[in-house]
């Protein structure tokens, strides 16, 4: 029981994803059991698992196989890149193959297997191998007749492998009604790893299993894996917490007018942005768009298309003005053209994990996410969507994902199994009016920012796409041609009641300069009045002086006194 | 890993007496009547003097004696001495009786015992 402290370390394998699904890899120091059935990719995670160990953690190992030659088992991972050559000159890995032919075996009487003991021990020592590989010790079921020592003697390895303190992967078919044809797994009972290839639709995925981890926990989904030219990965993205970090740095759409609908500044740096529309309202557009503006900010952007080629996409964004051919040459943008056909979901998810780790896009583009929908399961269809998406979070990638939608029906109910996953969704519908077909964008939803509920029209120019206010009035959300006209009856209604105004403005002036000079007319005419006033008045003054005096000097040839002057005055 | 000492029988000391090939050669021994009897060389793979191990060794002297008299070569190789040789000859079993010649080579894995088991590994079984 002192082996039971023992039972929290790992051996890492350095198989991507396989570790993160075990929680740090397999139990070191002792045996883990991988069973599948034929080519499902036993052999292959367990040779990943050596080579892994030696150019990764320093740890040799021995890959002792049943099946395969050394020869056979080196030329068949040079595609992976393995050089299993190298490594066995340099002491790192021994490859034995154990040859059996029953035919040419006979038993006698009783025997063990020590000379296997010896030889793996041997082989241990040699290079102080950490890992050791069975593959597959099934086989020699068929080739000893003595079961009962088989498996006497099985028992016996897998203990010795214990104590020899060796972390050990044994690989073995799978069985009809047990993990493996032998039921090994009463044998290896620390780790069994079950592999799975399976064809649903016509369309193949592998799948790996974690079905017992003694002493650990573990992640119990089947997770796809994938075995490609770098090797095997498993995709456990379904594992990852909802813990990501949400930035507030936003990012522009590469449309000024549509950044300003999103609260002036465009989409959350790393939020997942879905562009709905039905065919022909410039989704594709407004995609490249957002990922041309990525590379003028100087970050790369990664283009999935799934229905145009790379050739054809550039072809078409040259006749709205935009030319993609700089930024591919400048590496900052990178097409990955694939039918969604050629491989499950799985795989797809898989190629793009692997380019995204390759060219750490800043921005992703999928057009359209809708081609992978093939089957009817909607959850299954959320589930993939939503490892999608956790991979996109996790690389810190803003993505954006266009979507067919039919027409006729509301985008809100047929994306209805992605729209929860969704932060900012922009819903690009034609407006038909007037004779015309004519494309009209909103926001649908966008989380944690002010946007704007208008619809705005759409327009697709030969320098790239524009937003316009579209005319709401008594008659309706007015696009095209009928926003043309009602734009120019406007301007000429405007123009009307300014012209008006100059009129009347010119009318005034006219009545206050006519005013003004018949003022200056009677002013004239008061002076001249005045002036005759005024000399009219001297002249009786000058008359009045006249008269008086003439009556003093009259009084003075009368002698009267002056007061009877006065009084002769005013009586006059 | 287990000591040299406690050897209770040699393997050399059981080894049959060593024929010359050219003896051999000169129908000496050929109890069958043939021209030319072929001659048997034997390797009896043991790790250690295990109980099997003896065993083996003695039971295999026995059947060369009664069958191959005077015309068979046995090397006795333990392999904790030689723990290579298990992987170059490739060894699983222990004891393993290989017959190099003649041809077609053959092994014969387990202590021995059933003698039938052995002749007919060893082609004898007719003879």
């Amino acid at each position: 029981m002192e082996k039971s402290r023992k039972q929290l370390l790992k051996t890492p394998t350095g198989i991507r994803g396989l570790d993160e699904i075990t929680g740090g890899g397999l139990p070191q120091g002792r045996p883990t059991l991988i069973c599948g059935g034929a080519g499902c990719g036993k052999t292959l995670l367990a040779m990943e698992f050596l080579v892994r160990g030696v150019t990764q953690y320093d740890e040799p190992g021995v890959f002792m196989a049943f099946e395969e030659t050394a020869e056979d088992l080196t030329e068949n991972v040079i595609s992976l890149g393995f050089d299993l050559k190298d490594l066995v000159a340099r002491k790192k890995i021994v490859l034995d193959y154990v040859y059996l032919d029953p035919g040419v075996m006979v038993e006698s009487g009783d025997y063990d297997l020590e000379g296997l003991f010896i030889r793996l021990g041997e082989a241990i020592d040699s290079i102080g191998a950490k890992r050791v590989v069975l593959d597959t010790i099934e086989a020699l079921f068929s080739s000893l007749a003595n079961q009962n020592i088989l498996r006497a003697e099985l028992r016996r390895l897998f203990r010795w492998l214990k104590d020899k303190g060796v972390t050990a992967i044994i690989t073995g078919e799978r069985g009809e009604a047990s993990l493996t044809r032998q039921g090994l797994e009463e044998y290896v009972s620390d780790c069994v790893i079950f592999l799975d290839h399976r064809v649903v639709e016509q369309i193949s995925s592998r799948r790996l299993r974690v079905i017992k981890y003694r002493g650990s926990t573990h992640g119990t989904n089947e997770y796809p894996f994938l075995i490609d030219e770098d090797g095997f990965s498993v995709l456990p993205v379904t594992s990852l917490g909802l813990q990501q970090i949400a930035t507030s740095e936003r990012i522009s759409t590469g449309v000024p007018r549509l950044d300003a609908m999103l609260g002036g500044e465009g989409f959350f740096r790393g939020s997942t942005v879905l562009v709905s529309g039905t065919a022909g309202t410039g989704k594709t557009s407004l995609a490249v768009i957002f990922a041309v503006a990525a590379c003028m900010r100087g970050e790369r952007a990664l283009f999935f298309t799934f229905e145009e080629s790379p050739s054809q996409i550039m072809r078409n964004m040259r006749s709205i003005g935009i030319d993609l051919e700089p930024w591919v040459q400048k590496g900052l943008l990178e097409f990955h053209a694939n039918r969604p056909s050629f491989a499950g979901f799985e795989m797809h998810i898989a190629t793009i994990s692997k380019a995204i780790k390759a060219f750490h896009p800043q921005v992703v583009v999928f057009d359209p996410l809708t081609s992978f929908f093939i089957g009817d399961n909607e959850n299954e269809i959320k589930a993939m969507v939503m490892r999608l998406i956790d991979l996109l979070i996790m690389n810190k990638c803003t993505a954006l994902f266009t979507s067919l939608i039919l027409s006729g029906s509301t985008p809100e109910h047929s994306q209805v199994h992605v729209a929860s996953l969704i932060d900012t969704w922009l819903s690009l519908r034609d407006i038909e009016f007037g004779g015309e077909r004519n494309r009209g964008i909103y926001v649908l939803k966008s989380r944690g920012m002010a946007h704007s509920n208008q619809i705005r029209e759409f327009l697709l120019t030969d320098h790239g796409v524009e937003l316009r206010d579209v005319y709401v009035g008594p008659s309706g959300v007015l696009t095209g041609s009928a926003r043309l006209v009602q734009e120019a009856q406007e301007k000429a209604a405007t123009m009307l009641h300014n012209q008006e105004g100059e009129r009347r403005q010119i009318e005034l002036e006219r009545k206050r300069t006519t005013l003004e000079a018949q003022i200056a007319t009677l002013r004239a005419e008061f002076a001249v009045q005045e002036i005759a006033s005024i000399r009219m008045v001297g002249q009786e003054l000058a008359e009045d002086n006249q008269l008086a005096q003439e009556r003093v000097d009259m009084g003075f040839s009368r002698q009267a006194d002056a007061t009877q002057n006065h009084q002769k005055e005013g009586l006059s | 890993m287990i000591p040299k000492e406690p050897r209770p029988k040699l393997p050399e000391d059981i080894q049959a007496p060593p024929v010359p090939p050219e003896a051999l050669q000169g129908d000496k021994a050929g109890s069958a009547g043939e021209a030319n009897p072929p001659i048997y060389v034997l390797r009896l793979y043991v790790a250690n003097h295990t109980p099997k191990s003896v065993a083996a060794l003695a039971n295999l002297k026995v059947i060369c004696e009664e069958h191959l008299a005077g015309r068979y070569q046995l090397e006795v190789i333990d392999l904790l001495e030689n723990p290579q040789l298990a992987r170059s000859d490739q060894i699983l079993a222990i004891p393993t009786l290989v017959l190099e010649l003649p041809l077609p080579m053959r092994k014969i894995i387990g202590d021995l015992s059933n003698t039938e088991r052995v002749l007919v590994g060893l082609d004898l079984l007719s003879k």
